[in-house]
């Protein structure tokens, strides 16, 4: 039964996609439209035969077998995106040294392929590392197999041709210009029927569970796909000029709007980037070390407190703007208070590998998940820090902004991502380790060293602009005019694209280690006995 | 409270729904009055919705992303005020859809940019840069010259935007596409209509130096030139006082 009904809305999603891709192609003839007609219609092609042959076929699966397939797929997935995302990162950051690196042509410049970087790092290496842990961890925390045979791939296809969508589109103009939500409402449209599917077989999974308790992990995995999926309706909401222009005006304007995209933009960072890998954390940390969580009560007290008072935090982002007074003062006091619940997942984490420091020194795995927890108490910290209006006074607009969302991105997020990859490579593809651990340890110095050039050369370019912008001489002019404050930015932009240079190389040989252990001989089979079930 | 919270931790659905009403709660307090609360924008003078021209130009601003390195809001801090004027009221992107007040300043902020500069600086600079501020490391956007204005869909442009709640009349939206044609060309007779429709604070002429052609250019430059010349805020936060 439950079958039937999960063949018929897949199928369903799939037909109302199909319907807008051919609409698309019918209606337009600009080319970076037609692409995306094409790729929408090719896409829900593509899952469409699958499902054919799948209801042909009649293959079932083996329900005493965890699904390990769609876990593969997702680890390639986020390598592939982490690596298009680094590299187009690291390009944009040597265009701010060398500006003709734009080469003036419009699907180069650097505000069309901005947000390829942003997109293809959040959405595509970030959130295809989510899908892919969390399934892991959901099977087995529940010690059941992932509910559906086929809407686990329509997802995890789906998912990824909405990255496709995004990322094609904005060097060829297809753009809302909202920071994080650029991609248009076809695009948001597919994503939301992606994230609906995604949720079903998580809640469908977690109800075959064998065991009463739902685990921590669950929980954060639970908060992350619930709430991005409220913020994505919320903020996409959008009027469409016709089928015949990928083009859109957002429902909200100007003060309304602002709120809102920074209500999205923040918990982006809240949801996505912070909620996610802490689910992550609490599976992939206790597990590598095998050691217990910490404390259970503090899993209890975080795992609230980053839940409630994340939403509040967004207006921060809009100190001393038109945005009421109010509403500011709102956001600054809840960041401060955050920083509390924050710092408790950092201990609890802290905390858990005790009795397991020697673990830091010999597994370079280990030593990323450290290092990600350390880096996720400093960008907190920082975090709340600069939400104080007088801190912000200073940060705001400037590269201190860039600094801190790369301390967090580079230093929580992908250290964590590359931690529990090392970790989770071997287990889904049955290899005794990883190919190198040598390799690993040049990953971690490589990524450590690049983070920590990226992030001190934005701390000191963000500070030095912001004084310089507020400088006066004796008579009460400015002493610098805009351009000498970008002038002074030069060494620190070189800086920053060889620190962003050196993370790109970490990644790359982080993929060619995997690659190779995933080439590699198969574990030695463990004895029937030994076997734990499912396994 | 463990106790409870092991009780909770036993039913997914119960989970998902309290996850989904703690997340609400702030969002609904910090967004929602804004739409209701009268004095989040204030009454100004001489706010109007964008002339097509210059919604054209919006959207290529929008498209070519450059949010990403210019604002678009003056903050109430002193050395905003004295670099770029006065501060920017919320009625002043009362017709932004979307908003680009920016999130970082690796440019300046164009909030009150319009009338700064000529049109020929604007062309110059958005050509070439470098030529003509040396040391920036703005991208060049010689290809928006080069590039006809499409001018054929300005009418659905203007409609969406009415459905979002900017209020252009049926005959704005109707000559949306000759409207666009006669502001870029200085030598159109019909100025009047143009002034009666958008009102008197409108720069009629051609902006990008190629009366010829109606371009990209033409059609960004009117944007810029126009963004903070609308709304005198010392005039309106007087009234507010008195």
């Amino acid at each position: 039964m439950n079958e039937v009904v999960e063949e018929f809305f897949s199928l369903l999603g799939l037909i109302i996609m199909l319907v807008i891709g051919v609409l698309i192609l019918s209606s337009t003839n600009e080319m970076a439209y037609v692409i995306h007609g094409w790729l929408l219609v090719l896409g829900t092609c593509w899952g469409g035969l699958f499902i054919m042959t799948h209801l042909i076929e009649k293959k079932q699966s083996d329900k005493s077998e965890y699904n390990d397939e769609i876990i593969k797929w997702g680890i390639w997935a986020t390598f592939l995106w982490g690596i298009v995302g680094f590299f187009f990162g690291d390009l944009l950051a040597w265009q701010l040294a060398y500006p003709s690196l734009n080469g003036d042509m419009s699907w180069l410049n650097f505000g069309r392929i901005r947000p390829v970087h942003t997109t293809a790092v959040m959405f595509g290496f970030a959130g295809n590392a989510l899908m892919a842990t969390s399934f892991y961890v959901v099977q087995r925390t529940s010690r059941a197999r992932l509910a559906g045979d086929i809407s686990p791939w329509i997802i995890f296809g789906g998912y990824n041709l909405f990255v496709l969508l995004a990322v094609s589109g904005y060097p060829l103009g297809i753009t809302q210009s909202r920071e994080y939500a650029e991609p248009e409402w076809y695009a948001d449209i597919l994503l939301l029927f992606v994230w609906v599917g995604y949720f079903t077989i998580y809640m469908r999974t977690l109800a075959r569970r064998q065991e009463p308790h739902i685990y921590v992990a669950n929980w954060y995995y639970l908060a992350f796909i619930i709430v991005i999926a409220m913020l994505h309706i919320v903020n996409n909401l959008a009027v469409p000029v016709s089928l015949s222009l990928p083009t859109s005006y957002s429902l909200f304007s100007g003060v309304q709007d602002a709120m809102t995209q920074w209500w999205y933009g923040h918990n982006g960072a809240g949801f996505l980037l912070t909620a996610g890998f802490l689910g992550m954390l609490y599976y992939f940390l206790p597990k590598s070390i095998e050691r217990p969580i910490y404390s259970y009560r503090m899993s209890i007290v975080s795992f609230w407190g980053i839940t409630f008072l994340y939403m509040w935090v967004g207006s921060h982002h809009l100190h001393y703007t038109a945005l009421p007074d109010w509403v500011q003062f709102l956001g600054m006091t809840m960041s401060i208070i955050l920083l509390v619940p924050s710092w408790g997942s950092v201990f609890n984490g802290i905390l858990t590998l005790n009795g397991a420091w020697d673990k830091v020194r010999t597994d370079p795995a280990i030593r990323f998940m450290l290092v990600a927890i350390l880096f996720y108490g400093l960008t907190t910290f920082e975090g709340s820090f600069m939400a104080i209006r007088s801190v912000n006074s200073l940060s705001h607009y400037t590269d201190w902004t860039v600094g801190h969302v790369h301390a967090g991105a580079l230093g929580w997020v992908a250290f964590l991502t590359f931690g529990t990859m090392y970790k989770l490579v071997p287990w889904v593809w049955k290899r005794e380790g990883m190919y190198s651990l040598q390799l690993e340890a040049w990953h971690f110095w490589l990524a450590l060293l690049g983070t920590l050039i990226y992030v001190g050369a934005m701390w000191n370019s963000g500070i030095t602009q912001s004084l310089m912008w507020q400088t006066y001489d004796a008579n009460g002019n400015f002493l610098y005019s805009f351009i000498d404050t970008v002038d002074a930015m030069h060494p620190f932009f070189v800086a920053r694209a060889i620190g962003g240079l050196l993370y790109l190389l970490g990644a790359a040989i982080g993929a060619y280690n995997i690659f190779m252990t995933v080439r590699g001989p198969l574990q030695t089979e463990i004895p029937l006995s030994q076997r734990p079930i499912f396994n | 409270m463990p106790k409870l919270h092991q009780k909770l931790e036993r039913n997914s659905i119960g989970f998902t729904l309290l996850i989904l009403c703690v997340a609400s709660i702030g969002g609904l307090i910090e967004i929602a009055p804004l739409f209701t609360i009268e004095n989040t924008i204030e009454k100004v003078e001489g706010m109007r919705p964008y002339t097509p021209l210059e919604q054209a130009g919006r959207d290529i601003y929008v498209r070519e992303g450059c949010y990403a390195c210019h604002s678009q809001m003056i903050r109430t801090l002193r050395s905003d005020i004295e670099r770029y004027g006065h501060f920017s009221l919320a009625a002043e992107s009362m017709y932004d859809h979307p908003f680009q007040w920016g999130s970082k300043r690796t440019g300046p902020d164009l909030a009150r940019i319009g009338g700064k500069y000529s049109d020929t600086w604007h062309v110059a600079h958005l050509k070439a840069p470098r030529k003509v501020v040396p040391g920036s490391i703005m991208p060049g956007y010689g290809f928006l010259a080069q590039q006809d204005l499409k001018i054929e869909h300005l009418s659905d442009r203007l409609k969406a935007l009415s459905r979002t709640g900017v209020p252009y009349s049926q005959k704005q939206i109707q000559d949306a596409k000759t409207d666009a044609q006669n502001q870029a060309d200085s030598e159109a007779e019909n100025e009047d209509e143009l002034i009666e429709k958008y009102g008197e604070k409108l720069n009629i002429r051609d902006f990008d130096g190629n009366p010829d052609r109606l371009t990209e250019m033409d059609a960004l430059v009117a944007y810029l030139q126009m963004l903070g010349t609308l709304v005198d805020p010392k005039k309106t936060l007087k009234r507010k006082d008195c």
